[in-house]
């Protein structure tokens, strides 16, 4: 295809792109070195009849020139980056110095708004995935084994949980597992405790978001596994049998290997997904006990004082964060992109 | 071959099997049902303190309403909230946001399936890249600028954001459809005198179709199940359905509005049932697709 028609051709989808995505970046970016001006104020000397006196009053109109002058706020350089509320550089380094041994350290550190953050994202990524991949393969298998009538209808059931609104979802599970809801009840006969409730307990929150990030999740790694499962060569899986392999033997030596590729394909789609994970956190109203990064960002944007500067300094960390974790992926892909055209 | 492995298997594992897709099943639907069931009920028994078998039988739903169903969680959240509104707002949000992706990606992915630059291959690395980032981080991109050119609120703008954040997805699908039709199609179709936008436009738009509905019930539900954006770009006169939603979470405090959250919930989630239902082959397919060709 000619470079011209091709411009032509990619020119609408590439336009979007550049204005809402490629912009809004570079948006971030300088948003995130600029704070808002401060108010301007003025000394005022109110003088009475029995004297003056000084007092400090905010200069509403030198502001708004300022403001109107200079839209996008002061320069600050790099200070919201270290300042407290993200990576929180001088804190640490007195944490550093102060603490007693790792455990006590790194306690500290994820108290600090971005490491907290930081911290139950990264813990809910990387234990969701696994888990929703290994959950998504055992369905698989079991509906492998089904009678084909019976699929259908399986795969129907198996689907909803994934197409489902992530915050719907999130919403059923919440309504049963509250402590008013059945399984929340169910909960507490069984610890006994009629106090129980998740809203109070800071590891309940937490299983409980990855228990929805496993249900939510696993349908598309069994989609996928199953796909998978169809093409698996039965040549090869009746020598494995012929040559005395075992059932676990079968899965570890052909099925598996056959499902590997997919296997990377879905860990890099599923590493994107739970890195972003939000919504389920707004669900459960879990904000007091599990802060993902996404949803400090919009804790930052809404509510009374928008913080954009800081919002846009979390959300620069945040873009390099998911960088970082897929760029294995992006690297080899480039390779394999290098060997095709050699 | 899958019968015989199938008689083949020990019984033991055919029952740990069976019982464990039982589970699945239960673990899979039983939400749905259950907030279905308890939607038709009032607060005090779909959250019932006393038994949980009362958002079962219900005594306080009889009790209040005289009838053991009620719909009034239905009618506060669709006529005294105006819910109704929220939907309007969400069909013309979905709509748009899935014809205008379709056009946008079915001309950029078509052109990137057939281009052999190496430019084509950077546009899609970039897109995964795109694709990777949470899109609340954009969102915080784009509040000062809507600010200050007036363009925050409007369901065009969102329109057009939801378009954005989804053609990475849409290029990437529609690319590995596209380089699946021959090219010799639009090729012979070209040597015979056919512009390229000729080509595409009789020889290539008739054989699409699969490929664009799959990918463009993907679309949609991006669309449809938005939160962030929705949440943040639209005033609450322009609200779509989640945001909603999710406003009426805020507002617990009166009694009964929990249950306009939980009826609003099942609206929400009945258009996708039936979205499955007839979709199901599609859906499975696109989502391999995606696989298969990585």
């Amino acid at each position: 295809m000619k470079h011209k028609t091709f411009l032509w051709f990619f020119l609408p989808s590439g336009m979007a792109m550049f204005l809402f995505i490629a912009m809004p970046i570079v948006s971030v970016l300088t948003q995130s070195v600029y704070a808002p001006h401060e108010q301007v104020i003025r000394e005022v000397e109110n003088c009475t009849l029995f004297g003056c006196s000084k007092a400090t009053q905010i200069d509403q109109e030198a502001t708004r020139a300022l403001r109107d002058a200079e839209p996008m706020g002061r320069f600050v350089g790099p200070s919201i980056y270290t300042d407290r509320n993200h990576l929180a550089f001088a804190e640490i380094a007195e944490i550093w110095r102060n603490a007693s041994g790792h455990g006590n350290f790194f306690g500290q550190v994820t108290n600090l708004p971005f490491y907290d953050a930081l911290s139950f994202t990264l813990t809910y990524t990387a234990l969701v995935t696994p888990l929703s991949l290994a959950f998504g393969l055992i369905i698989a298998l079991a509906v492998n084994a089904l009678p084909r009538l019976f699929r259908g209808p399986v795969i129907f059931v198996s689907l909803l949980p994934m197409i489902v609104t992530p915050l719907v979802g999130a919403l059923i599970l919440f309504w049963m597992i509250d402590a008013r809801g059945v399984l929340g009840a169910a909960l507490q006969a069984l610890a006994g405790d009629p106090g129980l409730s998740i809203k109070a307990s800071t590891p309940l929150m937490w299983t409980m978001l990855i228990v929805y990030g496993v249900w939510s999740s696993a349908p598309f790694a069994f989609v996928i596994y199953y796909a998978g499962l169809q093409t698996v060569p039965g040549d090869t899986l009746e020598s494995a049998m012929i040559d005395g392999a075992s059932r676990w033997e079968r899965i570890r030596y052909v099925i598996l290997p056959h499902l590997l590729p997919l296997t990377t394909f879905m860990a890099l789609i599923k590493i994107m997904d739970n890195f972003r994970v939000f919504e389920p956190i707004v669900s459960f109203s879990a904000g007091a006990h599990a802060k993902s990064l996404s949803y400090f960002i919009y804790s930052d944007l809404g509510g009374e004082t928008r913080l954009l500067s800081s919002a846009a300094a979390t959300s620069v960390l945040t873009i390099a964060g998911i960088i970082v974790l897929i760029s294995p992926v992006l690297v080899r892909t480039w390779h394999a992109f290098g060997r095709v055209r050699a | 071959m899958t019968t015989r492995v199938a008689d083949r298997r020990p019984l033991t594992l055919r029952v740990v099997m069976s019982s464990f897709l039982v589970l699945w099943l239960i673990v899979a639907a039983f939400p749905f049902l259950w907030t279905l069931w308890g939607s038709f009920k009032v607060e005090g028994d779909f959250f019932s303190k006393a038994d949980w078998l009362n958002a079962l039988t219900g005594p306080l739903t009889i009790a209040e309403t005289g009838g053991s169903f009620t719909s009034s969680g239905y009618y506060g959240a669709w006529v005294q909230e105006e819910f109704w509104r929220a939907a309007m707002n969400s069909l013309i949000v979905v709509v748009c946001v899935v014809c205008i992706s379709l056009t946008f990606g079915t001309l950029g992915g078509y052109a990137l399936s057939r281009s052999p630059y190496r430019y084509a291959f950077w546009l899609l690395l970039i897109s995964l890249v795109f694709r990777a980032m949470p899109p609340i981080t954009l969102v915080s991109g784009y509040l000062l600028p809507f600010f200050e050119w007036n363009l925050w609120g409007h369901l065009p703008t969102a329109i057009i954001v939801l378009v954005a954040i989804n053609q990475p997805f849409t290029l990437w699908m529609l690319t590995s459809f596209f380089r699946n039709i021959p090219k010799d199609l639009d090729e012979s179709a070209m040597m015979d005198g056919c512009s390229r936008f000729q080509a595409f436009r009789h020889v290539i738009i008739p054989v699409m179709w699969p490929g664009v509905i799959t990918t463009g019930l993907f679309s949609f539900l991006l669309a449809y199940n938005d939160f962030a954006v929705t949440a943040m770009l639209l005033s609450k006169e322009n609200q779509t359905m989640i945001p909603k939603i999710a406003s009426f979470l805020g507002t617990t405090q009166t009694k009964g509005n929990v249950m306009f959250a939980v009826s609003s919930v099942i609206s929400v989630t009945a258009p996708l049932f039936l979205l499955v239902m007839f979709f199901q082959r599609q859906i499975v397919s696109g989502l391999t697709a995606g696989a298969v060709k990585g």
